[in-house]
């Protein structure tokens, strides 16, 4: 996956539980004075009023694949309506799919890495997932969609922060960050926010993949270290901020300064993916394999994989080997095992 | 035929290429049809251009929006846009409005019948209009993938998640449901109406033999299946969706059951459409590097009728004499090919 030049179109997966204001957002994204064409793709077809000339409505159907995958679902629609869409290329330059707030925004992703040829013309960009300010934390308690959509997103427009105060509001945060430390977190109020937080991000162009830290808005806020987990309770720390611990939702973040064996790694990553691909949601990696002068960088939706070598380490780059995963119930002890067994000793 | 059969000590392949008339359309092609002696080219969006046997095109609004579907028969051209609408082009250049979808959704398949019945899709909602402008119409469980007409009777199968469904409009009874997990697009029956073929989401094709509905799986494409083509007479259905031709047989009563494909006219690229010829047992291959070949099926010799180095084949057809071939890739650089 390493054309980095190809004329792919982006599309934007717009996700968030129902009224946390995902058509807010997509209308101020339209509305934006940008001099670009959009294609929509919206559920509930017609039920509200969205400004833009080329709106398909779909039907989020979702199937599996015969290919004993056995968490590899795909949306059908999204498939159909990609082959229509692209006898109009030319007539738009990006993609928009809005779904359901009850959708899982898995089948959407991966319909962008089975389909091939969805995969020929359009390259996925990024989740970005609306999440209501005064709502999440309840929603996070009782809806496994919601926290499915925090989970996977790459960029997340916290909205209507004007409906809560400044305890509400790092609480919701500590409880996002539970969940996701790794996506973009965006304040707003009426989703009001810079275009470029949330379209053309590459999350998922290994070409863009440059660090994994946990993304902090004011590092004064937060600083403690992710990398250490907290089992069922919630946890002070200095700044009288709450750090909570999300009982079935977790990232897993690894490291090691020491070069990984590429002929351990890989087996090992794959298998893994195919044992727990149920349970990741989301996986992303920058490797220092020995012997190998190059980085290299995977990413992956439960348990589709694309890897590549990146580049080369610059001279003075710690040659370190970072590992994310987000996903339910992880097996950490044995994912951590399995990752210290791949290290070249 | 004869004409084009390669000489026993031809060093390369025999190639027509200085024979094609080449037609530029200028704009991007999906597929192609003949409407009596002229070639009608769809485009992506909008128009249609009928290029008649001297290369002069005239060019035909049909849409106002992409062209998602089309059907025809030789007498008409039906196509289903993502305006809503259905639309028939007939050989004098006519435009008929056939139908509209009452919520303005897309057309994702039409269908054509020998007398004159009409069948196309809408999200679950297959329609049909017979030839004395009755209209029917069906909910199946998912969206419709692709719709066919049986050969005899007014009988029409629907393609969709898990399965296809076999309906007859004019009947009180329920429709028929053959079941198969997955997605289903495209569907065929045989000229003899004894299987029924869908082509799937995965690469792979499905096929039902109707007397017993026995499961006939057609496997190990390398990619899925945009293009199914029967030969002259039935006997074998040609398919892209690999980089040779893979022709399934079809002429005995268990059809593939059991037997390999043959595989014919491989190159270092794939197959992106075929089209058999209506008379004799040859058949017409376009591939994903732009060339375009003529392939006999006995034996598989070949002639170079396009040359590569263009973007992919995207429209084939052949005249009802077979006297003519149209040909024109993603881009509407085509031609025509007079035997």
């Amino acid at each position: 996956m390493s054309e980095v030049t190809s004329p792919k179109i982006p599309v934007t997966v717009l996700t968030g539980y129902l009224g946390a204001g995902k058509t807010t957002l997509l209308n101020r994204i339209l509305s934006e004075n940008h001099g670009k064409k959009y294609a929509v793709i919206v559920n509930e077809f017609g039920e509200i009023g969205i400004d833009n000339d080329l709106i398909i409505g779909a039907d989020e159907e979702v199937f599996e694949m015969n290919n004993g995958c056995i968490c590899c679902t795909v949306r059908g629609d999204l498939v159909r309506i990609m082959d229509g869409l692209m006898k109009r290329k030319g007539k738009f330059d990006a993609i928009i799919v809005e779904t359901t707030g009850l959708a899982d925004p898995a089948p959407v992703a991966q319909t962008f890495f089975v389909d091939e040829d969805v995969q020929k013309n359009a390259r996925l960009d990024a989740v970005v997932t609306v999440a209501d300010a005064k709502w999440l934390s309840d929603r996070l308690k009782d809806a496994p969609e919601a926290k499915n959509q925090i989970a996977f997103a790459d960029v997340i427009v916290l909205n209507k922060t004007d409906l809560v105060n400044k305890g509400e509001l790092a609480e919701v945060e500590a409880r996002i960050r539970a969940i996701n430390p790794y996506a973009k977190l965006h304040r707003t109020e009426r989703c009001s926010v810079a275009l470029a937080d949330v379209l053309d991000r590459g999350a998922f162009d290994l070409d863009r993949i440059l660090d994994i830290e946990p993304d902090f808005l004011e590092a004064d806020d937060h600083d403690h270290d992710h990398d250490h987990h907290h089992r069922g309770h919630d946890h002070h720390h200095g700044h009288g901020l709450k750090h909570y611990h999300d009982e079935d939702m977790q990232s897993l973040s690894l490291k090691t300064d020491k070069p990984l064996d590429p002929n351990v790694f890989m087996p090992w990553l794959q298998n893994l993916v195919q044992v727990e691909g149920g349970k990741i949601l989301r996986s992303k990696g920058i490797l220092a394999f020995h012997d190998d002068d190059d980085r290299y960088v995977f990413q992956g939706v439960h348990m589709m994989l694309e890897g590549n070598h990146q580049r080369k380490w610059k001279e003075g780059e710690p040659r370190e080997s970072r590992l994310v995963f987000i996903g339910r119930e992880l097996p950490e002890e044995a994912i951590r095992k399995g990752f210290e067994s791949c290290i070249v000793s | 035929m004869k004409e084009f059969t390669p000489a026993p000590d031809s060093a390369s392949i025999v190639s027509v290429t200085d024979r094609v008339k080449p037609i530029a359309l200028g704009m991007g092609v999906t597929s192609a049809h003949f409407l009596a002696d002229r070639a009608a080219f769809v485009g992506g969006e909008e128009k249609v251009a009928l290029v008649d046997a001297k290369g002069e095109i005239s060019t035909v609004a049909v849409h106002s929006g992409g062209i998602l579907s089309t059907a025809s028969d030789g007498k008409r051209l039906v196509m289903g846009g993502d305006d809503g609408k259905v639309v028939s082009l007939d050989a004098k250049g006519e435009v008929t409005l056939l139908a509209t979808d009452p919520k303005m959704r897309w057309i994702d398949a039409v269908a054509l019948h020998p007398d004159g019945a009409l069948a196309w899709s809408a999200g679950k909602t297959a329609n049909v209009k017979s030839g004395k402008n009755e209209e029917k119409s069906i909910e199946v469980p998912s969206t419709v993938g692709g719709l066919a007409f049986a050969p005899k009777g007014l009988r029409l199968a629907i393609a969709h998640y898990n399965g296809a469904t076999l309906w007859f409009p004019n009947m009180a009874a329920t429709a028929e449901f053959l079941p198969w997990a997955g997605s289903h697009l495209a569907v065929t029956f045989s000229p003899d109406n004894k299987f029924l073929v869908t082509a799937m989401h995965e690469a792979a094709l499905h096929g039902w033999r109707l007397a017993d509905n026995r499961h006939m799986r057609m496997t190990g494409y390398p990619g899925r299946v945009r293009s199914m083509s029967w030969s002259a007479g039935g006997k074998a259905l040609a398919t892209s969706g690999a980089d040779t031709v893979i022709l399934w047989p079809f002429a005995s009563k268990d059809g593939p059951m059991g037997k390999e494909p043959a595989m014919l006219a491989p190159l270092q690229a794939r197959v992106s459409v075929v089209a058999c010829h209506p008379k004799n047992d040859i058949l017409a291959a376009g591939y994903s590097d732009g060339t375009v070949l003529m392939v006999r099926l006995e034996d598989g010799a070949e002639i170079l009728v396009r040359r590569n180095g263009t973007p992919p084949v995207a429209a084939l057809a052949w005249n009802a004499k077979g006297t003519l071939l149209a040909f024109a890739d993603e881009n509407g650089d085509g031609g025509l090919l007079e035997l």
